[in-house]
C-alpha cells in the first residue's frame, strides 16, 4: 500500500479544505472498492484518503413525491436496491446496482464512486444517463450541476476538479407510461467487467414511441448517449421491425476497441441485441409489468 | 514510514484498541496487528471473498476497507460467529457436509453465509449461489458449499 494518510471529515466544507490543501494526490474515499485497490496496486499516486462517509449529505436516499429521487453519492449499493421506492419507480437503477461485484462489494460500492472512477465499462453510468440524472457538486467555488451524460470525458477522466465533491445524484419522477431497463453482457454469470452494457428508457403514447433515451458502455472512451437512435424511433409505432432497423444504426455509431473481452464486430452485435432487449423490457415496464 | 494510529472498535463483541499503520487495510490490521488470522488474504483486490468480514453488520471485503475506517464501528470476523458453547450452524454444516478442503476460502464463505441467513433465513438455491458469487473456492467445488448452507438454514429453522 502507498503511504496514505486518512482523514474523516464530518462536513463538506472540511472535506474540500483537506482536498484543496493536499492537491490532486488526495482522493475522496467512498466505498473504496476502486480507490483502495488503486492505492495498493499503485496504478495512481495517492497520498491521502478523504473518507466522506461521515458526512450526512452524501449518505442515504429518498423520493420526494413529484420532485423525484435523490441518492447521496456515497450511499452503498445494497441500500439502493433494498429501497422499495427505487424498486417501484426506477427499476433500471436496481438492474445496475444489483450486479456491481458480489454482495461484499455491494456493501460498500457507491454510485458516486462508479461515476467518478469514470470507467468506460462502468455498469451504473448508462442507467444514470438514460434516467436524465444530474450530478450535484460542491467545490471551493460553490455548487454546480452537471448532466451525467456530460460527466465523463475519457477513460478515468471526468469534469470533476480534484477538490470538488460529488454530493448527490438527482432523478426526476418518471413520466407516466415510461419504463427503463439496463442489461450487460459478461461471459460469466456474475462478477465480471461488461463486454458491452446498454440502458434504454422509453415513454409510450399508446403504441407510439413518445420519446426514448439509449446509452451504451464499453464501446467508446466513455459511456455514450445515443441520440441518433432516439431520433430515429421517435413518433413511430413500436414494432420489432422498427427496433431491428434502429439497431442497424449501431454499425456506424460506435467504434469499439479490440481487447481480450471481445472484438469490435462482437461488440457491435452485442450492442444491437442488448438494445433490442432493453427496449422491449422497458416497454413492458412502461405498462407497469415486471420483466423476466 | 507510515504514521501509527490508534483504532478503537467493537471487535467480535469486545471493545478493542489497537495500533496500526495509517495505511493498513482492515485485512492487514486484523491479521498482522491483532493476530486474527481467520481472515484470509486471497487476491487482495476484492475479487475472492476470502477476507470477508461484517463491518457494522454489513458484509464487506476487508482488503477493500482501510483499518482507520473501523474506528468507532464494529467488526465481526469468523472468530466471532460461533455461539456461546457451540459452533454457528453454518460452521457445523460445513463440517457435516465436508464443504472444505484446503480451507483458505472457508472463513469468507462462513461469514458471507451467516450474513445471508441473517437477512434471508430460507434462501433458495439460486439465492445462495447469487449471494456467494463473490466468494471463490478453487478446491472443494461449490456444490458441497451450497448444500452446507441449505443444511444450516434448515437447522436454524428448527431452533
Ligand atoms: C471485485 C470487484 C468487482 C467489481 N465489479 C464491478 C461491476 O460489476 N461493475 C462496475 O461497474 N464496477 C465494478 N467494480 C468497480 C467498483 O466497485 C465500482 O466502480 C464502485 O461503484 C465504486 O464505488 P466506490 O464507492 O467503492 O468508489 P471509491 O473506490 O471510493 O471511489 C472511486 C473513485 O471515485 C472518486 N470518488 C468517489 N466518490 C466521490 C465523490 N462523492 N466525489 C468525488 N469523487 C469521488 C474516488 O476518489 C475514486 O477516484 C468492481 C470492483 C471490485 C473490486
Ligand atoms: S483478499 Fe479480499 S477479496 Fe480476495
Ligand atoms: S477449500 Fe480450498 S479454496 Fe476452497
Amino acid at each position: 500500500m502507498q503511504d496514505v494518510s486518512y482523514y474523516r471529515p464530518s462536513s463538506i466544507k472540511e472535506a474540500i479544505k483537506i482536498l484543496s490543501e493536499h492537491g490532486p494526490t488526495a482522493k475522496v474515499l467512498a466505498g473504496g472498492t476502486d480507490v483502495i485497490v488503486q492505492a495498493r496496486e499503485r496504478t495512481k499516486k495517492i497520498t491521502a484518503f478523504v473518507d466522506i462517509k461521515k458526512i450526512p449529505d452524501v449518505m442515504g436516499l429518498g423520493i420526494e413525491g413529484h420532485r423525484g429521487l435523490t441518492i447521496g453519492a456515497a450511499t452503498p449499493m445494497y441500500q439502493i436496491y433494498n429501497h422499495s421506492g427505487v424498486q417501484e419507480e426506477y427499476p433500471a437503477i436496481i438492474d445496475s446496482a444489483n450486479i456491481i461485484g458480489g454482495k461484499a462489494i455491494q456493501g460498500r460500492a457507491s454510485l458516486g464512486g462508479n461515476l467518478c472512477n469514470g470507467s468506460p465499462a462502468a455498469d451504473t453510468i448508462p442507467t444514470l444517463i438514460v434516467l436524465e440524472g444530474t450530478a450535484n457538486i460542491i467545490g471551493p467555488n460553490g455548487e454546480r450541476k452537471i448532466a451525467i451524460e456530460d460527466f465523463c470525458t475519457g477513460p478515468g477522466k471526468t469534469l470533476l476538479q480534484h477538490d470538488e465533491i460529488l454530493i448527490s445524484l438527482h432523478f426526476k419522477r418518471p413520466a407516466p407510461f415510461s419504463g427503463s431497463r439496463f442489461i450487460r453482457f459478461i461471459p460469466r454469470n456474475e462478477m465480471d467487467i461488461a463486454v458491452v452494457n446498454v440502458a434504454s428508457q422509453i415513454q409510450m403514447d399508446g403504441n407510439k414511441i413518445e420519446s426514448s433515451r439509449v446509452a451504451i458502455g464499453a464501446c467508446a472512451p466513455t459511456p455514450l448517449l445515443l441520440k441518433e437512435i432516439s431520433n430515429f424511433i421517435q413518433g413511430k409505432e413500436l414494432s420489432q421491425d422498427l427496433l431491428e432497423n434502429a439497431a442497424e444504426l449501431f454499425n456506424n455509431l460506435i467504434t469499439p476497441i479490440e481487447d481480450m473481452r471481445g472484438s469490435p464486430e462482437h461488440r457491435v452485435d452485442l450492442a444491437k441485441t442488448l438494445f433490442k432487449r432493453t427496449m422491449n423490457d422497458a416497454v413492458i415496464r412502461s405498462n407497469g409489468e415486471k420483466v423476466q | 514510514m507510515s504514521k501509527k494510529i490508534v483504532i478503537s472498535t467493537d471487535l467480535n463483541g469486545d471493545i478493542t484498541e489497537f495500533i496500526a499503520d495509517e495505511r493498513d487495510s482492515l485485512l492487514d490490521a486484523l491479521r498482522e496487528r491483532i493476530g486474527l488470522t481467520g481472515v484470509k488474504e486471497g487476491c487482495n483486490n476484492g475479487n475472492c471473498g476470502a477476507c470477508a468480514v461484517l463491518l457494522d453488520g454489513i458484509l464487506v471485503n476487508s482488503c477493500c476497507v482501510m483499518a482507520a475506517e473501523v474506528d468507532g464501528g464494529s467488526v465481526t470476523t469468523v472468530e466471532g460467529i460461533a455461539l456461546e458453547n457451540e459452533l454457528h450452524p453454518v460452521q457445523q454444516a460445513f463440517l457435516n457436509e465436508a464443504a472444505l478442503q484446503c480451507g483458505i476460502c472457508t472463513p469468507g464463505f462462513l461469514v458471507a453465509a451467516k450474513a445471508l441467513l441473517d437477512t434471508n433465513p430460507e434462501p433458495t438455491e439460486e439465492e445462495i449461489r447469487f449471494w456467494l458469487a463473490g466468494n471463490l473456492c478453487r478446491c472443494t467445488g461449490y456444490d458441497k458449499i451450497i448444500t452446507a448452507v441449505q443444511e444450516a438454514s434448515k437447522s436454524m429453522q428448527k431452533k
